[in-house]
């Protein structure tokens, strides 16, 4: 543990704590009964989620008619805000990679809520391709089993099909890495409990741990197992959801650069928001000793790297447009992204995404709570746009001028976007209320034994 | 006749009380569709009607609900007719005609029920061809707004006492010695031309005028000045050489496109073997489909047009004007060009203007056109209507000096210019007979509606052009209690019998004798009736020349013909899709975009783009003109500056629920000068009323962005190089590498080939396309937000200045890329390719991801964002039983949320198969058509198996003109197109 202890690096959990104290300040809010704000977030959270209820609704009962698609934009709002959220899911994963593979032990205060955040923002993600079906009540089509028409199989040549199978499996993944990431913490939960619901509850979902030696060993291995089977998962999932713009034929999307670049993008827009919902739960729960100001530091060092990247990709792609004599992707990238109808768009992409993340070069800005709260919403504002550029610019104006459209999204659109809001935010409000929202037993860890023996005066 | 069973004596002797019959029928027929289908005329349903509704509707709904499904029986007949089998189809030749229009056609009845119109191929006038507006005539047939039954006052009768008090109103207008009128569209059948006119000489001192809203009354006037004959002659495009066209929109609105279409594209099929075509100018102030056909368009406002002709024709005779419009350099060329091309040349002119048109005359005579490209003797029967007739015809009227009007097939309370005077005329006549087949303006307001059948309902004959005979025969019994016009005539001359007995005697007694027709009427009869035509020697006659002093008359002429021209002039002209108007409840045609405003659902003004920027107006701003017509605008390129346009047939205030409301009606503005109506008009102002009208345009960018879509060449550079205009295809051949083995299609690999220089844009092909496929209608709000349905459409580019553009037009529906982008993601192989090389639908299969939309580069894929079929939010032909009747049986009606295309008319496909099959022979090339090839006026469509090196296809494939739309993307499409050849010089 020494190791961490060093002068470049400085002690990832301060304060001098014990493991009393660690645990009693990580499962306080899972304790006390929640603040007056936490009842106003989640009315409010309720309410987007009654919104997005309504809009999905109309959605099933009336028909896509009721979105802002045509016959030329058959994918808008619903797969911009899939592949946003899906971005936004795979901050928590990393993490844990980070964790468990890498052996990074300063992501350990932060993985907890970044896979609850992944899980939530996943399960948004997977709400798009299903109500984006013309006919969602036969959605079983799309998974090959067994039947007795022929029997007839799924394409397995379509992106789309590999895109289910990418993000159920990432999703199961997400949720197994989380819940058994939480089991030691729930069975703390569950020895501290005081009511005997609650005991039995947290008992239940503690799965008998005991906290014993061969515990331990089992925990450890499956961590090890199931970090080494995510860390593929983490790059094939944003790489799938990228094929289906790179197979497909239409300028704008078929470039082969789609992969690494929605990969690293994803990284960037997950990392953002992980650095959103750690400064605001770091302030509201005054969680500074264990989510430090070097944590939000290495994120904010990721997302240089991350946004240096996109920019380079946004480079790559106009530089191509222009080398390989295409016409149509020409057109796509100078004169309707860069220059044309979608030129507002596409610089508010690369102004939120490669530009101004470049402040955070500087440690003044790095170290501000605000600026860093402020950049990390505009990141995520810049990557809503990136996917719109995407979608919408080559889809609208694609190889014959004649099917060329505008498109606008409609009431319900709107609603279902701001539903997902609603799922998330009441997710995650659901999770801090009731779940530690840091790894206790990881960052335990991460304290100094030796300190505590001093203490005691051992 | 059923057989009549008795009980007693007493039964057998009486007759069932006439109450009770009437009761009867009406609780059969009508009570129950009253309440469901809307409030017709002169039927008020009770409350207690209602209730009895209500109640029966929720027994039966829950007897439904009991029940997994509802049960709909289907009976075998017991013996079963002739020539109806079940899932066959059959076909009845006939005659389409509809006082605009006329076409032989071939009706597809299915199961009792006529469901698609087709071209008779036997007709040497439409040879096999037909137009939008035949195309979508059927659906008439099944439209809910059609009159079921005579009304008296607006309140149902019956027929006999209709014909009862409309006789007491006849006799006593003859007693009191003031006239009867018949007021008819041009009647065209030399059968009902007899029936009125026997039913005229009763009523002694009576008049019948024949009376068009799209008026040739000038044309008749100057060929009766000029020849002493006032008739139409006919005109052969395909004889002439070089085509002057004065605002006449032959290939659009104008007299008989689609046979003109055919002629046209006739004389400019080019092929490597023969690379001659004709040349056409246009000379014109709004853009027409025709306008944009043509190799050079010269654009003039209305008001010079005289001055124009008067140059021309000057320049003609060799002597040298005084003075000489802005264009006469233009001019000057075109004299040479039309000396040089003298009797082989054709000068029309299409507008209401007797000294335009005698001008025009003496200009075809002055170029011996007549011996050739337009024959006199063989006269047009169509558009016979005067307007000077009509006029007296008003001020008779408001004289009180009409005592009983009869109408048919008119509506001049809406398409007349002087509606007003009309109606304050009309309310003098006490007898007001109207025979409209559905409700309009003039039926709305007449004593008595004597309805006419629908044309598929009735037996009937044409004579469209001199000589040229057809029949009309009834595929369906009347669906209502309506009688065709004829027999009406026919029961108040006081004649019994049916008009088909009436018919075939004047058929043997008029038509039969002429010679070489063998001895037997029967056989004679039974032939015609099975060929639908009948083709007599052609008229003799000789050709007088031209009366000199009439034409000397004429000249010089005598500057605007538009009174007091204002800052504007405007023209009023037709759509493509409505015409006159008469149609304008036919959601189908409301549906069909302009070929080329690219709009439906409206009317509008068009603007020239130099206009529109003076009045800073843009397009879907709505104007005032002239402080009393409000109409939206639209930016139009190639509309003369200072010249403006709408489209008459809009702004229908009574019809059914279709077009009540749709457009604006534009014609009070006309005027009725000299005679003549007057379609030019000042405008004296253009207010901005700061209103916003959606416009549903379906396509909003014009310019091909330098890409090679529509592949063009001229005349000169084709003969020197073939591939003119199609070089980029070698350079893209030479870049086409694939990793994977060519797919060899054996046997069957259906491909279409599309002739770019012979479409005209016409787009008879999308609603043939509409009417055999279930295509449904979505209304303005959906086509606004560019979701209609049409699976073939026709993409029109602009190119060039915005003040005179080129126009290109290009049919696009599905090319069945051999290697289609749609196919490999579909994620459920919804869409997949079949071994005969067709891109194929399984509806069933289809979860609607929409991913084959979006990889289509030719966006031909069509999404069904809604129910449809079966929606009352959808309130046009497919939410009532009626409507629905009309669907092809062969065809899926797709449900919401599935995606659908273009399927090259797959159960044609399957159907000729099968009968090969079962004949025991294989499949030749020629007997099967997908609808749009089959209707394509101008024959630019080609359909067959490219599998087979000796088809036609196959050859086309092989012309050096071929290409294939985005061939760069190795998409190895089944529909090639023929680069389009101007005839210009460069």
């Amino acid at each position: 543990m020494d190791t961490y202890n060093t002068s470049i690096r400085p002690a990832l959990v301060r304060g001098n704590k014990d493991y009393r104290q660690v645990t009693g300040e990580i499962a306080g809010p899972a304790e006390r009964s929640p603040a007056k704000w936490w009842y106003v977030a989640m009315t409010i959270a309720t309410g987007a989620l009654l919104f997005g209820l309504w809009a999905m609704y109309v959605t099933v009962v009336e028909g896509l008619g009721t979105w802002g698609l045509n016959n030329s934009v058959g994918w808008g709002w619903d797969i911009i805000n899939f592949v946003w959220w899906i971005g936004i899911g795979h901050a928590g994963t990393a993490f844990t990679i980070f964790l468990i593979v890498f052996r990074a032990k300063w992501a350990s205060s932060i993985n907890r809520a970044a896979e609850a955040m992944t899980v939530f923002a996943v399960m948004n993600a997977g709400l798009f391709p299903a109500l984006h079906l013309g006919r969602i009540w036969l959605i079983f089509f799309i998974f090959p089993y067994p039947n007795t028409r022929g029997p007839l199989w799924v394409n397995f040549n379509s992106p789309l099909f590999w895109d289910v199978f990418a993000i159920t499996t990432y999703l199961l993944l997400s949720v197994t890495l989380w819940y058994f990431g939480m089991v030691p913490d729930l069975a703390t939960m569950r020895d501290r409990a005081t009511s005997k619901i609650k005991k039995g509850i947290y008992g239940f979902f503690s799965m008998g741990w005991v906290g014993s030696v061969k515990n331990w060993v089992r925990y450890e291995a499956l961590a090890k197992i199931l970090g080494g089977l995510a860390a593929p998962l983490v790059v094939s999932v944003h790489t799938i959801v990228a094929l289906d713009f790179a197979v497909s034929v239409i300028p704008g999307w078929h470039t082969t650069i789609l992969p690494p670049y929605f990969f690293v993008g994803a990284i960037f827009s997950g990392f953002a928001m992980v650095l959103t919902i750690m400064i605001l739960i770091r302030k509201t729960f005054a969680l500074t000793d264990f989510i430090t100001r070097a944590h939000l530091d290495s994120i904010c060092r990721v997302l240089i790297f991350g946004s240096m990247v996109l920019g380079l990709a946004y480079m790559t792609e106009l530089f191509i447009a222009w080398y390989s004599g295409s016409e149509y992707e020409f057109f796509t990238f100078f004169r309707s992204r860069a220059t044309g109808k979608y030129s507002v768009a596409f610089w508010i992409m690369v102004v939120c995404n490669a530009i101004i993340p470049q402040l955070l070069w500087f440690r003044k800005i790095r170290g501000s709570l605000g600026w860093m709260l402020v950049i990390s919403i505009i990141i995520n504002i810049g990557m809503w746009y990136e996917r719109f550029v995407i979608m919408i610019s080559s889809l609208a104006q694609d190889y014959l001028p004649s099917s060329w459209v505008s498109y606008s999204p409609t009431i319900v659109d709107i609603g279902i976007y701001v539903g997902t809001f609603g799922i998330f935010a009441c997710g995650m409000l659901l999770f801090i209320r009731y779940i530690p929202m840091i790894a206790i037993s990881e960052v335990k860890s991460l304290t100094r034994p030796e300190r505590d023996d001093t203490k005691t005066g051992k | 006749m059923e057989k009549k069973y008795w009980k007693s004596l007493e039964e057998q002797n009486s007759n069932p009380p006439e109450d009770y019959l009437a009761d009867h029928d009406y609780v059969n027929k009508n009570d129950m569709l009253d309440l469901v289908q809307g409030e017709p005329a002169g039927v008020s349903s009770s409350r207690r009607d209602f209730l009895k509704l209500c109640g029966f509707s929720l027994a039966t709904s829950a007897l439904v609900a009991g029940c997994e499904r509802p049960v709909h029986k289907a009976i075998p007949y017991l013996f079963k007719p002739e020539e109806v089998s079940p899932g066959m189809a059959t076909y009845y030749a006939s005659t389409f005609y509809d006082g605009d229009d006329y076409g032989s056609i071939l009706v597809k009845v299915r199961d009792g029920r006529p469901i698609k119109i087709e071209g008779n191929d036997l007709s040497l006038l439409s040879s096999g061809t037909a137009g939008a507006r035949i195309q979508a005539s059927v659906l008439e047939l099944y439209d809910t707004a059609r009159f079921r039954f005579p009304l008296a006052e607006g309140i149902k009768t019956s027929w006999e006492e209709a014909d009862r008090n409309i006789m007491a109103g006849l006799s006593s207008a003859r007693a009191a010695g003031k006239k009867t009128v018949v007021l008819t569209g041009t009647v065209i059948s030399p059968s009902t031309r007899r029936i009125i006119n026997d039913f005229l000489t009763l009523h002694p001192g009576s008049g019948w005028i024949e009376y068009d809203p799209l008026s040739f009354s000038a044309m008749l006037d100057a060929n009766r000045g000029c020849f002493n004959r006032r008739v139409i002659p006919s005109l052969h495009f395909d004889r002439a050489d070089l085509i002057v066209s004065f605002g006449a929109d032959f290939l659009g609105t104008w007299l008989m496109p689609a046979v003109f279409a055919g002629q046209y594209a006739e004389g400019r099929r080019v092929s490597e073997e023969r690379a001659v075509m004709s040349r056409h100018v246009q000379i014109e102030s709004s853009l027409s489909l025709t306008g944009a056909n043509a190799d050079e368009r010269i654009q003039i406002k209305p008001s010079q047009l005289q001055e124009v002709l008067g140059y021309l024709f000057a320049r003609l005779r060799g002597s040298v004007p005084e003075v000489a419009p802005a264009i006469a350099e233009k001019l000057d060329e075109l004299a040479t060009e039309l000396k040089s091309s003298s009797g082989r040349s054709i000068v029309v002119c299409g507008h209401n203007d007797v000294r335009a048109q005698g001008i025009v005359n003496a200009m075809n005579y002055l170029l011996g056109n007549y011996e050739t490209t337009i024959d006199i003797n063989t006269h047009v029967n169509l558009r016979r209507g005067g307007d000077a007739t009509m006029q007296t015809l008003v001020d008779e009227m408001n004289r009180g000096e009409v005592a009983a009007l009869i109408m048919h097939n008119v509506n001049p309370l809406f398409d007349y210019p002087d509606s007003e005077g009309f109606r304050s005329g009309l309310e003098r006549v006490g007898l007001k007979v109207s025979l409209a087949g559905a409700n309009d303006e003039t039926a709305a307001i007449s004593n008595f509606v004597c309805p006419d059948s629908h044309y598929l309902e009735s037996w009937g004959d044409a004579e469209p052009v001199a000589g040229m005979y057809s029949l009309q025969q009834p595929v369906i019994r009347p669906l209502g209690d309506t009688r065709q016009m004829q027999e009406s005539f026919l029961t108040w001359s006081g004649r019994d019998g049916e008009y088909n007995t009436y018919l075939k005697e004047f058929w043997m007694n008029n038509i039969f004798d002429s010679p070489g027709e063998g001895t037997n009427f029967q056989a004679f009869w039974n032939s015609c009736l099975q060929r639908g035509v009948y083709e007599a020697p052609p008229p003799e006659g000789t050709l007088i020349p031209p009366d000199r002093d009439y034409i000397e008359s004429l000249l010089p002429p005598v500057g605007p013909s538009v009174s007091a021209v204002g800052e504007f002039e405007m023209e009023i002209i037709q759509s493509v899709a409505l015409g006159s108007g008469r149609h304008a409840n036919n959601p189908w045609l409301q549906e069909l975009p302009d070929p080329v405003s690219r709009l439906c659902w409206d009317n509008f003004l068009a603007v020239s783009p130099a206009d529109a920027g003076k009045l800073s107006l843009d397009t879907g701003d709505e104007v005032l003109i002239n402080g009393s017509i409000a109409i939206p605008v639209l930016v139009q390129p190639g509309q003369t500056p200072g010249t403006m346009s709408a489209a008459m047939g809009y702004g229908r205030t009574v019809a059914g629920k279709v077009a009540t409301g749709v457009g604006t009606n534009v014609l009070p503005l006309a005027g009725l000068a000299g005679g003549h109506v007057d379609y030019r008009i000042s405008v004296n102002s253009v207010e901005k009323t700061g209103r916003k009208h959606k416009m549903a345009l379906t396509q909003t960018h014009h310019s091909m962005e330098g890409r090679s879509i529509v592949r063009e060449t001229n005349l000169p550079e084709y003969r020197a190089n073939p591939m003119a205009g199609n070089e980029i295809r070698e350079k893209i051949q030479k870049h086409m590498y694939t990793l994977y083995d060519e797919v060899v299609f054996d046997g069957l690999h259906w491909a279409m080939s599309i002739d770019l220089n012979a479409c005209t844009g016409c787009s008879a092909c999308v609603i043939a396309c509409q009417a055999e496929n279930n295509i449904p209608v979505i209304g303005k709000e959906e086509v606004y937000r560019r979701r209609i349905m049409h699976w073939i459409r026709i993409d029109r580019y602009y190119s060039g200045n915005s003040d005179n553009p080129g126009v290109h037009f290009m049919p696009v529906m599905c090319q069945h890329c051999d290697n289609a982008p749609c196919e490999n993601v579909c994620p459920v192989s919804a869409t997949n390719h079949s071994d005969e090389g067709i891109n194929q639908m399984a509806y069933v299969r289809c979860i609607g991801t929409k991913y084959c939309i979006n990889n289509c580069p030719y966006k031909v894929r069509r999404f069904n964002w809604f129910n449809y079929a079966r929606s009352d939010d959808f309130d046009f032909h497919m939410n009532n039983e009626t409507g629905r009747l009309v669907l092809n049986p062969d065809v899926t009606v797709r449900e919401r949320g599935i995606v659908e295309k273009c399927s090259f008319c797959i159960q044609r496909i399957q159907e000729a198969k099968i009968r090969a099959k079962t004949e025991g022979r294989t499949l030749r090339e020629d007997e099967l058509t997908p609808a749009c090839v089959q209707t394509c006026p101008s024959k630019a469509i080609v359909f067959g198996n490219i599998a087979d090196k000796t088809s036609r296809i196959y050859q086309l494939f092989r012309d050096k003109r071929n290409y294939h739309l985005l061939e760069e993307l190795h998409t190895l499409p089944s529909v090639g197109y023929l680069t389009k050849v101007k005839n210009r010089k460069s």
